[in-house]
Order: structure tokens, then sequence, then C-alpha cells
């Protein structure tokens, strides 16, 4: 095995079993952790890629901030009684359990027996796509539209939040 | 290829070698210089001027009983500590100490990892640093030590945006992201006899930055998650023994590296201006280089300390206020400026 | 490299003069507090600036920004219908604000940002402008539905949208990165052109479906549904009629943007995924309508069956389901928001007045406005000659002539359910005797924003041909 393989299956145990731990945890602040843990998993991933940019992006804005602020307000509504929050087995999650079953076995079904042909590897791309440089420049050029787009979506988003958030209206 | 993993674990292990005793000598200076300013006289009975206290003080912390209260969360109360030491070393990883050196027979840089993303690698390790605080203060399920969580929670996160754009400004005079080239940009002189250190450059980022970086240590004036007066001890008001001591490490070790980032960002890292004029040899050059990054670190380390027993604390108001109201302000008004400076450039 | 140019900036001129006057409002008011009129007039100028514009625009099909977007053509017609949805929704919220005590500026600035939002979804040539519109719009609509912050049914309203909403957007975003991977591009007209090819590949189909799931979500079509009635009723029911016309317009604008436009869908398996959609979407919003006392959700469950016409039109994928869509829009845009608005005349703070029964005896107080609800009405259940027949018309026809004579019946059986619930609301307003009356006098504004919406109905049901006409041309990329 390659270090590059190596690297991947691990990444890849370890992001599948930190994501399952993460639903499965009772205590709100543990499940928080194992996603971090999926987080860092997931930014090693990309590393394997080559896109460092994106890897390091993932840490600093998911790990970094994003879950900082759910650790933050997980621990101030102060959910002492976590027993509350699991729910009993209902017809709904019968329910909701069969039809992901089948979901996954379509799936299954699509992966082995129908395997489709992805583009070609670009891995030899990636290298040069994954810089710093290069997602700056396709940023201010080809896509700079939805760029700008998206600082529109970021101002509708603040606005929002404080029109919701503000503590006296007038 | 081997050469190169073995140039860096040597690089590695010596560079946590320097850490550890650099935190003794500097723990020693911390108390030494606090004492001189209040007039006290500070440690001096074990070792030359108190010199090894310190150490005594750490053999004291690993005898200690490690205590875990009865209701917190043991995993994560062990975990903690470690999460905020680990964050504190591993920042230092892409800080270049010099320029490059022949070693091994081959020219080696003198940081321990080249990456070519070394900003973004140093703000997302520092942005971690969050969870060390935070969860020692939730797992130790007390009051005061949740308080002191969430304020270093709170208080990370707002100062960590100020820091980011103040960095922002240092990118766009340098044009790169690796650390190494950002010192290398700033040993060329601007006309003909100021060193271009990102300083002159930069003056409005560099005080946004420290302030961030002060923030960021929660060292005062902004130790409010382990503000003695209203919280006892913050997050870590439930360790003892050694868990006590890596915090203490951890808080130490972020000196050192947010000086020696202030340093490299700023203060043209390696660089000692006109030495390239002095006719030294190669080697002789690098190690002066070194000396150089070495002395500034200190000095930078030095003002952490005297600002600490200068400077009262925030309230925490006052802080939030100053770090949205003011900073972030300031760090993106300073965004604007570089950039309609180099544009008409 | 040259990054813009000059004729990107005109020909998307309505956009940008639309999003201007929603930073300007929101700048104006930062600067003048507790002056929610300034905010109001602002964001009505941007608007009818940019109906103007649209109008000028209307010709072909111009790929602007890197080819990231269209304008004019297919996107300006869309464009008309947010426009006049977003136009009336202001006017209308006014006073009804003033009346609810919720009059605030940032309103209108969220209602001119969700526009553009809706505007860049019919315009996307690019999977990122379609993921970036359907934020843009669902995040301003998330705030509007929980305008009303003391209110607990906002809250709900607010709450379950948002959640529902975001895992919706998940699916979209799964769904693209598949697409992208199996592609290698975002941009429609690339995918577009290598489409016979890729829709052999599972994965890209895989990732066809969670857009459908998406787009489902959007429109509201069974069974991803469950949000419309409690959302719809929550919020404020100016934001109601916003929602219910021009939110549901954009998610059909994309919708007919990507798979009727750019993925060639008629006989492949997502057609009858898009049929069964349809038929479970007419079946369960018209019966569940029967049962509701709430105008408000009755409105909710007939607009889910209107979704299901819809659909069939897209199932159908033909040209005449192309243009019965578009023309179906149109007319359920007017008829609907005319709906809402005289539902929120007659509401009252707290909820009251919302039930058929407060309707009881309308005509004799207010004659004017039940013949205007009246109009509404006749017209939602689909009756001759209001434009509301003509819609469901076009699309039944289009499902006949793509073989899915079955998607037709169940459409005219379902509408002839749905004149039940229709019509007791006029039967209400004219047989029975009741105290029901407007809450308060309806400004000059409101009513000519209602008359307006009416005479359409009534114009487009005896000249539908003014707009199929239009519709032609669009579908040729």
């Amino acid at each position: 095995m390659t270090l590059q393989s190596f690297l991947f299956y691990l990444l890849a145990v370890i992001s599948v079993g930190s994501a399952l731990l993460m639903v499965t945890r009772r205590n709100p602040v543990i499940a928080a952790l194992y996603l971090i843990l999926n987080f860092f998993a997931l930014g090693g991933l990309y590393l394997t890629l080559h896109a460092q940019f994106i890897a390091f992006i993932q840490i600093l804005v998911y790990a970094g901030a994003i879950m900082v602020l759910f650790l933050f307000v997980i621990m101030l509504l102060n959910l002492g009684d976590v027993k509350q929050l699991t729910e009993r087995v209902s017809y709904k999650k019968i329910i909701a359990a069969g039809l992901s079953f089948a979901l996954l076995m379509e799936m299954l079904y699509i992966f082995v027996y129908a395997p489709s042909d992805l583009p070609t590897s670009r891995f030899e791309q990636a290298a040069t796509i994954g810089t710093v440089e290069y997602i700056g420049k396709q940023l201010y050029t080809t896509f700079l539209f939805p760029f700008e787009v998206a600082s529109v979506l970021l101002l509708a988003a603040i606005v929002g939040a404080v029109i919701l958030a503000k503590r006296r209206l007038n | 290829m081997d050469n190169v993993y073995l140039v860096s674990v040597v690089k590695f292990v010596m560079y946590v070698a320097i850490v550890l005793i650099s935190v003794i000598l500097i723990g020693w200076l911390e108390r030494r210089i606090s004492a001189f300013m209040q007039n006290r006289t500070g440690p001096n009975r074990v070792g030359p001027f108190g010199l090894l206290q310190i150490l005594i003080d750490v053999v004291k912390l690993l005898l200690k009983e490690d205590i875990v209260p009865k209701s917190a969360n043991k995993r994560i109360h062990d975990l903690a500590p470690i999460i905020s030491i680990a964050v504190a070393l591993s920042t230092f990883a892409v800080v270049p100490f010099g320029n490059t050196i022949e070693m091994f027979g081959s020219e080696v840089k003198l940081m321990i990892a080249d990456v070519n993303v070394g900003i973004l690698y140093m703000l997302s390790i520092t942005s971690l640093g969050v969870y060390g605080l935070t969860l020692a203060g939730w797992a130790s399920n007390n009051k005061y030590s949740l308080l002191g969580g969430l304020r270093s929670s709170a208080q990370m996160i707002s100062y960590e945006l100020s820091m980011g754009l103040s960095i922002i400004g240092v990118l766009m005079v340098s044009g790169t992201l690796r650390l190494d080239q950002i010192v290398l940009h700033q040993t060329s002189y601007l006309g003909g006899w100021l060193p271009a250190w990102n300083i002159f450059l930069q003056p409005v980022a560099f005080i946004t930055f420290a302030v961030a970086a002060f923030a960021e240590t929660n060292r005062l004036p902004f130790d409010l998650p382990e503000a003695e007066p209203e919280l006892v001890a913050g997050y870590h008001t439930e360790y003892t023994g050694l868990k006590f001591g890596l915090f203490m490490l951890a808080e130490y070790s972020n000196v050192i590296t947010a000086s020696a980032v202030i340093v490299t960002l700023f203060l043209g890292g390696w660089h000692l201006p006109y030495a390239e004029y002095l006719g030294l040899s190669p080697f002789g050059l690098s190690i002066l280089q070194i000396l150089t990054f070495c002395v500034k670190v200190a000095l930078v380390i030095l003002f952490f300390i005297v600002v600490r027993w200068t400077i009262p604390r925030f309230r925490y108001d006052q802080l939030m206020n100053l770090g949205w109201k003011v900073m972030l302000p300031v760090a993106i008004a300073n965004v604007l400026v570089t950039g309609l400076v180099l544009l008409v450039i | 490299m040259i990054v813009i140019r000059l004729e990107d900036l005109l020909y998307s001129a309505p956009l940008l003069v639309l999003t201007s006057s929603g930073l300007l409002a929101l700048i104006a008011e930062a600067a003048g507090r507790d002056k929610p009129v300034i905010s109001y007039y602002t964001s009505l100028i941007g608007v009818i600036t940019s109906l103007i514009l649209t109008f000028l625009n209307l010709g072909a099909g111009v790929p602007v920004f890197n080819n990231m977007i269209l304008q004019g053509g297919y996107a300006a017609y869309c464009n008309l219908i947010f426009l006049s949805s977003a136009l009336l929704s202001i006017v209308l919220s006014r006073s009804y604000l003033e009346r609810m005590q919720y009059h605030r500026g940032e309103f209108y600035v969220l209602i001119v940002f969700a526009t553009a939002g809706m505007m860049l979804m019919a315009a996307a040539l690019d999977l990122t402008i379609v993921f970036l519109g359907i934020e843009l719009m669902s995040i301003c609509l998330y705030v509007l539905a929980g305008f009303m912050r003391k209110k607990e049914l906002a809250n709900e309203a607010a709450l379950k949208y948002f959640l529902l909403g975001a895992f919706a957007t998940g699916f979209l975003l799964y769904g693209i990165a598949l697409i992208y991977g199996t592609s290698g591009t975002t941009n429609l007209v690339v995918i577009s052109r290598s489409f016979a090819q890729l829709s052999g590949n599972s994965l890209f189909l895989i990732g066809c479906g969670m857009l459908i799931v998406a787009f489902s979500f959007k429109i509201a079509a069974v069974p991803f549904h469950m949000w419309a009635p409690d959302v719809y009723e929550g919020a404020p029911t100016t934001v109601t009629a916003f929602m219910s016309t021009g939110a549901k317009a954009a998610a059909f604008a994309t919708f007919v943007a990507v798979f009727v436009r750019v993925f060639d869908i008629p006989g492949t398996a997502l057609s009858s995924v898009l049929a069964l959609i349809a038929a479970a979407s007419m079946i369960v919003g018209n019966v569940t309508a029967i049962a509701q006392n709430n105008v408000k959700r009755m409105l909710a469950y007939s607009s889910i069956a209107h979704t299901g016409y819809m659909l069939s039109g897209i199932a159908a994928g033909n040209a005449e389901g192309e243009q019965g869509i578009l023309f179906y829009l149109v007319a359920y845009t007017f008829m609907n928001i005319g709906a809402f608005g005289i539902v929120s005349w007659v509401e009252q703070q707290e909820d009251r007045k919302l039930k058929f029964d407060d309707y009881a005896g309308f005509s004799a107080r207010q004659p004017a406005v039940a013949v205007l609800m009246s109009v509404f009405m006749f017209s939602l259940a689909g009756i001759p000659p209001f434009a509301g027949f003509f819609g469901k018309y076009y699309v039944f026809l289009a499902a006949v002539k793509a073989d899915m004579t079955w998607l037709a019946i169940i459409g005219v059986m379902t509408s002839l359910v749905s004149v039940y619930y229709y019509l007791r609301l006029v039967v209400l307003m004219y047989f029975c005797e009741g105290e029901s009356d407007v809450a308060a006098k309806v400004p000059l504004a409101a009513i000519s924003a209602v008359t307006l919406a009416a005479v359409l109905v009534i114009l487009l049901g005896i000249y539908p041909s003014l707009l199929v006409d239009m519709t032609k041309g669009f579908f040729k990329i």
C-alpha cells in the first residue's frame, strides 16, 4: 500500500467512524466533539488531494469557528436532562429506518452493479488547482459574479440574524 | 527522501527542547519582573537569583495528586489540557527561525514544516486553541469554570477576526502565504536605508495584531477566562498537578509562539539589518540570523511580561466593545487603505 | 482577461438596480431611525425601476458574466413574475404591518433581497448561481416568516422553515456535487451538451434525483410539502402571499431552467418520477384542503395542489408543458397574491378573523371586495373565463400529448374536488348571514394593487395568447 492510499483509508475510517459516533452519542457536547474530529479527518482527506487551501479553510472555518459557536450554544442551553431529547422507538422511526435501508440498498446496488464512469482522474492537475493562487484567480475572474452574489447573501443573512436576535424592537 | 524526515525529526526535537527550557526561563523572568515592578524580591532562594525555582515547581506539580471532581466528565477533563498544549506547540511548526543553513550536506530551510499556506496553517491551529479552555471549563462541571470556558470561546472568536484581518494587510504587501517568503520580503530596504519590515509598512496591522495576540493568549489585560476576582481561577479552577502544569506550559508556549509570529510577520523575522554587508561566511551569517531571531522574540516576550504587570484587566463588556467596535473596523479599514495604496502604486 | 464587460452590466441592469435599491434602503434604515417609510419608498422605486428595465429587456436571452447568468428572454419573463409579486407584496405589507405593529424598514430590504435571489434562480446558467440564488431567497424568507417575533406561530413557522430548508439545501449541494463529479463542470450549458452521454451515468442520475428533492421542497410538492401549511399559517399574511407566489415561481423557474432547458428529460426515468410527484401533490393538496377551517391553511394546501398541476407540465416536458407552466405561473401569482391580499385585510391582530366563518355575509358590507375575492376563488378553481382555467388547460393538454393521460385525468378530477372548498368561501360571503368586515380602512394603494391583480386575472383569461406567444422562443439555448 502506498502512503497515499494508507492515508486515505486511515482518514476515511476516522471520518466515517466519527460521523457515526457523532450521530449516536447522547451527550450533545460529546457529539459535537466527534463532529470536530470528523472535520479534521475531512481536512486531512483534502490535504491528500493536494487541496491545501480547502483543507485549512475547512479546519479554520468549521472546526475553529462554527463548531466553537455550536459548543457555546450547547453549553448555554444547559441541556441538563438529555433524556428528554431522545425519542422512544415509534412507528415513524421504523418507517424512517426502512426507507433509509431501502435507499442504502439502492445506492449499494448502483455502486456495485452499475459502476459509472467518472471523468478521468485529474489528480495530476490537483497540485496546481488546489493552491491559494489558483483559487484566488478563479474567484476573481471566472467566478467573480457568484463571489459578489455571495456577499449579498451574507449581508442578507446578517441583517436577518440581527432582526431576529435584537433585544428591542423600535 | 529519508534525509528529509530525519532533518524534520531533529528540528522538531530541538524545537521542543528549546521551548521547554524557554518556558522555565520565562516563568522565572515573569516572577522576577513582577516582583521588581511591585517592589518585592521574588524567588531568590533556589539556585543563583532563584533561577531553579521553576524546576522545583515542576517537580512539585508532578508529585501532586491528580484530582478530578466527582461530577466532572473524566475523559474530557483529561483531554482539555492535552488539546491546549498540543495546539500551543504545533503553531510554531511553520515559523522560520532562520534563512537556510548547510546541514547534513544539504541546504536546509530553518523551519520545521515548509507549508505553502503557512499563514492559513497558523490561523487554523490557533483557532483550535479555544477548545482546550472551553472544554476544560465544561468538563469541570463547575459554574466558575464554565463561565471561564464560555468567556474564552467568545473572546477568542471575537479577536480571531481582527487577527485574521490584520494579517491580510501583511499578505497584500508581501503577496504570499508562505512565512519564509514573507520574511524574505522584509529583507529589502525602503529608500535604501530603512529595513522594509512590515511594522513600517503596516503599522496599524501591527497594533491590531499585537492586541489580538494578547487576547488570543489570554494574557492580561485580556485574561477574562481566568479572572481571579470574579471566577476563582476560571477554566482551570478544578485542575491540579500535572494537568494544571500543562495549562501553564501551554500559556507560556503560546506567548513564545505569539511573539515568534509577531517577529516573523512584522519585525523582519531573522533579518538583522545590514548584516549581509558584514562579509560573514554563509554558515556564520545563518547562526547570526538565528541569534537575531531569538533576541527579537525574547524582546517581544519581555514586552508581553511588562504589559501584564502594567495594565489592569478589562471589564467583559469593554473587551467585547473593543473587539467588535474598535479592532474590527480598524482592521477592515486597514485592509481597504492598503488595497487603495497598492492600487495607486 | 476582461472580467466584466459593459454589456454584462447593461443586460443585468434590472438585477443590479434592484439589489442597489435594497442596499440603499438598508443604509437609509441605518441612518434614519424609526422611519420605515423611507425604506418602503426606496424599495418600491427599486422594484418599479427594475420592472421597467425588465420590460425593455424582453428580447432574446444573452449569457452574461462569463456564462454565469442569462439575462433577457426567459429570465426577463420570470423576472416580471417575481417583480410583480414583490411589488404587490410590498404595497400590501405597509398597511398590514402598520396594523399589526410590526412596521420595520428591514422588512422591505429582505423582500428586495429575496427578489434578487429569485431573479438569480431564474437566470442561472451555472449550478453555483442556482445554489446562491436559492439561498439568498430562502434566508430572507426564513427571517420574513418569523418577522412577527412575539407570535408563537411565527416563531414555529420560521424555525420549521429554516430547519427543513437547511436540510433541503443539503440535498441540493449533494446533488450539485455529484453532477459536478460526473460531468466535471458546474456550467449548465456545458452539461447540456453532454447530457445524452451523462444520462446513462448512475451517479449523475442520483445527483439529478437529489436536485429534484431539493426543488420539490422549495415548490412544496408532496411528499416534501409538510412545512408549507404551518409556515404559510404562521408567517405574516403578506409574506405568505409573497412566498406562495414569488418564491414558488422562482423555484419553478429553476426547476424548468435545469430540468427542461438543460436536462432533456422526456422519456427518461426522471420524467416519471416527476409525474408521480405531480399526481401525489394534486391528490394530497386538494383532499386535505377540504378539511381546513383556516383560510390561510386552505390556501396553503391549495398551493400544494397547484404545484401538482404545474409539475405535470414539467413531467410532460414538451413545448405545451413548458409554455403552460410559464403561463400558469403568471396566472397563479396574480390570483393567489390577490386572495392573500384580501385575507390580510380581514385578518386582525393575534390571528383573529382567519376562519372561513369570519367571511360569512361579507358581501353585505364590502360588496366590491367580495367581488374581487370571488374572482380569485373562481380563477383558483379553474373556472373559465379566468386565467386559472387556461393555466390548467395548457398543462393538462401537455400531459395528454406526452402520453400521460392518466396524469391529466387525475388533474381534472382533483380540480373538481377543489371547486368545493374554493366556492365554499364564495357561498359564505354571499349566501350566509354574518358580521364580517375588513379590519380597518384599506388604503388606496393596497386596493389598487389587488384590483390590478384581478384585472390581470380576467384579462389573461380572455387573451391568454398575450403571454403564450411570448414564451415560445424561450426554450432554445
